[in-house]
């Protein structure tokens, strides 16, 4: 970590557009995603279903659909990932990068027990051995807090439960210490209590090891005390980001403020009605000319229909040198 | 996969595997048999003796030319074993890594390896054996040359179907977010998750190599004189069909059981493999 490339950021990501080809054409999944992650950092990336955030993810690593069409820029220490050849692709994923995914039930293959599966990136990126690979598996399930580490080396994914499971996934991800951990929703599959040891789990380790986490959830409040900086994501743009705190404080979008506005609270009364946010994300294949919130937004106006609306700062009230930016002329009205 | 207990357990259990695993398994012993023993050398003929009942001395009786039935049997299953397990080799050892490739690549190759398939299959295997022998004689080779052939494209078929699914799982796109490469993934994943689809497969196609070369010798453009095969002995029992109607029962007879065998083997090996139908059993 220590070399010339310390001036560059973690990750650089600059107008990216992602199309899928579809029975119906090309649907622009992600629509000009920009963002700049320090090493170290924690941002995190929230949004509803189909909104690009897992889509950015894969983008990320490389793994998108070999038809998919890739513009703009993603830059990981200072090295151009887009247009990137699938060999030099490989040496990065899983050694300078690494991903959990969503699924630990299926995320395993059945066939091969565990420390095998650990020790695969080990002896792929550092040509380690049979032996050392098993030994060095052992410190990571233990760094991962799984019980009974030493028996649990050949166990098979299906001896263990979905939590167990997740936490051989954190440690295959972090076998190679990687600079960058991409989580794409990693406790959905998970019982609520299992959510927390994990997350605080990744969040412990990410600490740790000084790693840059992308974590991707639809969960506002997973979020708060997780991540440094939040995006919000809605139709393939990101349409609010500021630090952590700020935006818990001044949610300027309204997208943004009817997602707090829809999350379940403690202390309602009885019969309350959640707030829900009517209308559905726009198909990806007609996006309006406008605003793509347009036509779910209370404060919507004609000319928000009709012109894309542009990035604009806001002044922090906190004191942090995250920029809260948000993409909706209107923010300043209630 | 299976750990060998469960495996052993879960097949003695299945009636149709056992029975199945018993008759390949005995015709098995009886081609290592006859490769150092057999009742009279298949070569003798013995014209005073011919078309005998069975006897003590011939259990089985004697054909036309006062052969023992029962040393032709014996000797003929060496013959059914080699073309099966050529025959299913070729098409294992070419299929497999053709289907593999197919489902690794995907996009034209794909393409272009599952249209030559769909044209090879246009063709019977019968047919095509039948082109190659008028271009390069009967004989043994050539038939089972034209029947691993024929079993190119079914394994070819098979494996790029099972290792769609495979590509299509989460592990192994995580294996790709590890950094691991197609020919990697595809070893280490892919192979070993459709390998029991593979296993019941060749036993099939094993049964259908055995009756293809039976009928390639019926036909007279397998297996030559004097190596002893089932197919030729049908041929030669027709001539004395009124005479004695029993010298076709007993080839006849041999391979059906060989083809029933394997099949059985087939279906209790799917079963006992097939990793949803074990789920539910253990659950």
């Amino acid at each position: 970590m220590s070399d010339l490339s310390n001036a560059d950021p973690l990750l650089q990501v600059d107008d990216l557009r992602v199309s899928l080809p579809t029975a119906r054409g090309w649907a622009h999944a992600l629509r000009g995603v920009s963002w700049r992650m320090e090493r170290g950092q924690t941002v995190g990336l929230i949004g509803e279903s189909g909104s690009g955030k897992s889509l950015t993810a894969l983008a990320l690593m490389g793994l998108l659909p070999e038809r998919a069409r890739v513009s703009g820029s993603i830059t990981f220490k200072g090295q151009e990932l887009v247009g990137l050849p699938e060999p030099q692709l490989c040496q990065l994923r899983g050694a300078r990068m690494a991903m959990i995914f969503q699924e630990p039930m299926t995320a395993l293959n059945p066939l091969h027990p565990i420390w095998k599966q650990i020790a695969e990136p080990l002896r792929l990126h550092q040509n380690m051995s049979a032996s050392d690979s098993r030994f060095r598996a052992l410190q990571l399930l233990e760094r991962v807090q799984l019980p009974r580490a030493h028996e649990r080396l050949d166990a098979y994914p299906h001896e263990l439960s979905g939590g167990q499971r997740q936490r051989v996934m954190i440690s295959i991800a972090l076998a190679c210490s990687p600079d960058l951990l991409i989580a794409d929703e990693p406790t959905t599959a998970l019982d609520v209590t299992v959510q927390k040891e994990v997350l605080a789990l990744i969040r412990q380790l990410v600490q740790e090891d000084g790693m840059g986490l992308l974590l991707i959830s639809h969960d506002l409040g997973l979020m708060q005390d997780q991540v440094d900086r939040m995006m919000v994501m809605y139709g393939g743009a990101v349409v609010e980001s500021a630090a952590t705190s700020e935006l818990f404080a001044h949610r300027a979008h309204p997208y943004t403020r009817g997602l707090f506005a829809a999350r379940p609270r403690l202390g309602l009364v009885r019969g309350t009605r959640l707030t829900t946010i009517p209308g559905s994300v726009p198909e990806l294949m007609d996006f309006p000319a406008g605003c793509v919130f347009a036509d779910r937004c209370s404060l919507a106006v004609e000319q928000c229909r009709q012109t894309p609306p542009q990035p604009e700062s806001i002044e922090c009230q906190h004191a942090d040198k995250t920029p809260h930016v948000v993409r909706c002329p209107r923010w300043r009205q209630p | 996969m299976l750990d060998k207990g469960t495996f052993r357990r879960r097949a003695l259990r299945h009636p149709s595997l056992v029975a199945g695993g018993a008759m390949v398994l005995l015709m098995v012993m009886s081609a290592v048999l006859s490769l150092f023993w057999s009742p009279y050398p298949v070569g003798d003929i013995d014209i005073p003796n011919k078309l005998a009942s069975p006897s003590a001395a011939h259990w089985l009786g004697t054909d036309s030319l006062g052969r023992d039935i029962g040393s032709l049997l014996l000797v003929g299953s060496q013959n059914s074993l080699l073309v099966g397990f050529i025959a299913v080799g070729i098409g294992l050892g070419v299929g497999v890594p053709l289907g593999l490739l197919a489902s690794a690549r995907r996009g034209w190759v794909e393409e272009v390896i599952m249209r030559t398939a769909d044209f090879t299959f246009a063709f019977p295997a019968l047919l095509s054996a039948i082109m190659l022998t008028a271009i390069y004689g009967p004989g043994l080779v050539v038939s089972i040359v034209a029947i691993g052939i024929f079993n190119i494209p079914v394994f070819a078929r098979i494996s790029r179907g099972a290792a769609n699914a495979v590509w299509a799982r989460d592990y192994t796109a995580a294996a790709r977010a590890a950094g691991q490469g197609p020919l990697a993934i595809t070893l280490a994943h892919v192979l070993p998750n459709i390998a029991s689809v593979l296993i019941v497969q060749s036993t099939i196609q094993f049964a259908i190599a055995i009756l293809a070369e039976a009928a390639l010798s019926y036909l007279g453009l397998g297996t030559q004189p004097p190596q002893p095969s089932w197919g030729r002995m049908l041929n030669e029992a027709q001539s004395q069909m009124f005479q004695a109607p029993m010298l076709a029962v007993y080839p006849g007879a041999a391979i059906a059981l060989a083809v029933l065998g394997l099949n059985l083997l087939g279906d209790g090996l799917r079963d006992v493999l097939d990793p949803r139908l074990a789920r539910q059993r253990s659950a």
